[in-house]
């Protein structure tokens, strides 16, 4: 592989952690869906160039699955259903933001030193998208950690499934690797459809997950 | 592929969800699962006499074979259960006709699901049947769209998905210790080939990745720091639900735990699991047994028993060794026939008394008899008082294990201790406490409950040698 090459996954994998940064201190719905999208539309040019370079073309599907499905038909739907639901926009996190980002660049530091220091006998390509994929979905966890908000919660799911997808697709030739992202957007379209945010809508006028807390343990 | 045993048991369940959903008529359809059920037990039998051969997508041996019959034939006995439970709610409204054609093929989903995920022999198709079948489960929690129920599912969708994701996590790990040595492709996610070739793997990688697969399908297996969406599930989703998830399901997530401790033990640079699982398999035991004591709905404290329970069956597991892996196997089966006959008791005694809330429920043994004496033996056999099977198969853990781990072993019995103590605590006023509630003569199917407890009391007393020879060999091949 020439240093190019490297080079460039190397931009895109590190951008979908910088994606995920930015997702972290949005204070608003729109916002932070705006941001998913960019993060989805990083993950499939990351694939498509892994596509490129491992020339593996059944990753082109898994590319194209994230950029029209993820980067395109959830958050446009998530924006009709906050539209239609009239949900106030803004985003009540459990925690400040400046603390957000400092757990935040912990989370990061940890996963390199975890992923680099276990992986020094895979290719260097590999090892950095491992160690750039666990960012992500710890990000991601974060990310459902601080929001209380039932769209917020789901949009960090989403992110945190877009690592996944960049770490299986970094390990060169897995097998199943289209199938496990189809399962993913399986996954995911049930929620986004709206059972739940529809139903959580009908039954408690909100979508914030703090309303549900009150009925929260056993009934007394 | 060839129609063998092995696929027959994922087609009956995927052609009878198809087929369900597309039915109309409570009625009939509630028998068809009650025979799509029975006939996928069958087959399963039949895995006994012919044994299939593994392929590069499907697996057969001695340990899953276990897995797979017990799990069909509590499907089977709760398919019969439902049939009469869900009967009830049509009546008293609390479930529209319309939603019975989901719950059906949602139910034999959850089947192919679970089954799927005992004969894979790929770790990845592994990962897709075990989010499937947590997937059909939030659905189904949620059937009765109440303000807890949606609670439940919504907590529980958020923390499952998020322990399948770090299990995927987990698993393209895996992938990445065995590239170097089995190659590219679909090899090394087979799993017949990486336990072969586990030894040459790079043990600081594996060990990572066994960190994600504990968390992720300890997640599952609700064991305790990662258990919270557990009680919610089983309280507010329909009863028969709540008898699969405690039987079933969470033996499933163990069952994915268990092969890759297999894959571990083979590696000897590795860490051991064993301390990681005997660690979390305590804590459970002893925080499930704590949370008894303030429960104040019934469906609630089975539940937190049921994390009691896989704690002792983990931590059985985490020592090690074939006497203590038996007596894992042995406690398993015993707890997903106790549990089950439980949840089948408890969800005619809500029906009769029209509520979950142990305050309001008063003398089942005067009111209700039938149902009133099966949860007490229910519950006799549950917290391991002899003659009952699970006395013998919680002796078992302890005696195999309290000449290795004397301290550990005290800690366990302690739990256990203290859980009989939670229990009877709080089911006395229910059995023997003053008549409360509504006392109308139940329509209950009794079957299915007495079937279990019969086998767990035979179990007690007289463990056919068959079953043991059984288990004694996948207790060796467990390590």
């Amino acid at each position: 592989m020439s240093s190019l090459q490297f080079d460039i996954a190397h931009l895109l994998a590190g951008s979908l952690v910088l994606a995920s940064f930015m997702m972290l201190y949005q204070d608003r719905l729109y916002a932070l869906l705006n941001v998913y999208a960019l993060h989805a539309t990083v993950l499939a040019l990351s694939v498509a160039w892994q596509a490129y370079v491992q020339q593996a073309p059944h990753l082109y599907v898994t590319a194209l699955i994230a950029l029209v499905f993820k980067a395109i038909i959830i958050p446009v739907a998530l924006h009709r259903i906050i539209k239609r639901l009239g949900i106030h926009r803004e985003i009540e996190n459990a925690i400040g933001i400046g603390l957000t980002m400092m757990a935040g660049i912990g989370l990061v530091a940890l996963s390199m030193v975890v992923m680099l220091r276990v992986t020094p006998s895979a290719d260097a390509l590999a090892r950095e998208d491992l160690a750039f994929s666990l960012s992500v979905v710890l990000l991601g966890l974060l990310i459902m950690v601080t929001r209380r908000n039932a769209v917020s919660q789901v949009v960090g799911f989403m992110s945190l499934e877009n690592g996944l997808v960049l770490a299986a697709t970094g390990a060169k030739g897995m097998p199943l690797v289209v199938e496990i992202s189809v399962a993913f957007s399986v996954l995911i379209a049930f929620i986004v459809i709206g059972i739940f945010l529809f139903r959580i809508r009908e039954r408690f006028d909100s979508v914030d997950v703090q309303e549900l807390d009150r009925f929260r343990g056993e009934r007394r | 592929m060839s129609i063998d045993a092995l696929s027959t048991i994922l087609l009956i369940p995927a052609l009878s969800a198809a087929l369900l959903a597309i039915l109309p008529g409570y009625r009939l359809t509630a028998k068809l699962n009650v025979v799509a059920a029975l006939a996928t037990f069958l087959t399963s039998l039949s895995l006994f006499v012919v044994e299939p051969v593994s392929g590069q997508y499907l697996l057969m041996d001695d340990l899953n074979k276990v897995f797979i019959v017990l799990t069909t034939f509590v499907s089977f006995t709760t398919s019969v259960f439902s049939a009469s439970y869900i009967q009830h709610e049509i009546e008293t409204g609390r479930l529209a006709p319309a939603f019975l054609r989901f719950y059906h093929a949602m139910y034999q989903t959850l089947m192919f699901a679970m089954n799927l995920a005992l004969v894979a022999n790929n770790i990845g198709l592994m990962w897709v049947a075990v989010e499937m079948a947590t997937l059909t489960t939030v659905l189904m929690v949620g059937i009765y769209r109440t303000h807890e129920a949606l609670e439940a599912a919504w907590k529980y969708f958020i923390l499952g998905s998020v322990g399948i994701a770090l299990a995927l996590f987990g698993t393209i790990l895996v992938y990445m210790a065995a590239r170097p040595v089995v190659g590219e492709g679909l090899d090394g996610m087979v799993w017949t080939v990486l336990v072969k070739h586990a030894a040459q793997f790079d043990p600081a990688l594996l060990n990572v990745a066994f960190a994600f697969l504990l968390l992720g399908y300890g997640t599952k297996v609700g064991l305790a720091p990662l258990h919270a969406w557990l009680p919610d599930a089983h309280a507010e989703g329909p009863t028969p639900i709540s008898a699969v998830l405690s039987g079933l399901l969470l033996n499933v997530a163990l069952y994915a735990l268990l092969r890759f401790k297999m894959m571990l033990a083979v590696n000897s640079a590795a860490i051991a699991p064993g301390p990681l699982m005997v660690t979390m398999g305590l804590i459970s035991v002893i925080f499930a047994a704590l949370m008894l004591y303030r429960r104040r709905d019934i469906k609630r404290m089975f539940a937190y028993s049921s994390i009691e329970h896989m704690g002792i069956i983990v931590f059985a597991f985490g020592m090690g060794g074939p006497l203590a892996n038996f007596a894992g196997l042995l406690h398993m089966t015993m707890h997903s026939l106790t549990k089950s006959a439980i949840f089948f008791a408890v969800g005619h005694i809500a029906q009769v008394k029209g509520t979950q809330k142990i305050a309001d429920i008063g003398g089942l043994t005067v009111t209700n008899p039938a149902l009133g004496w099966g949860l007490m033996l229910g519950v006799i056999a549950i917290v391991g008082l002899p003659p009952l099977g699970i006395f013998m198969s919680e002796f078992l853990v302890v005696s195999s294990t309290f000449a290795r781990a004397p301290w550990l072993t005290v800690i366990l019995v302690l739990g256990i201790i203290i859980a009989l103590g939670g229990l009877f605590l709080r089911i006395g006023p229910v059995m023997f406490g003053e008549p409360k509630g509504k006392t109308a003569p139940a329509e209950a199917s009794y079957v299915p409950m007495f079937t279990h407890l019969g086998l767990v009391l035979m179990a007690g007393i007289y463990l056919p040698p068959v079953l043991v020879t059984g288990f004694q060999n996948v207790a060796k091949l467990l390590g």
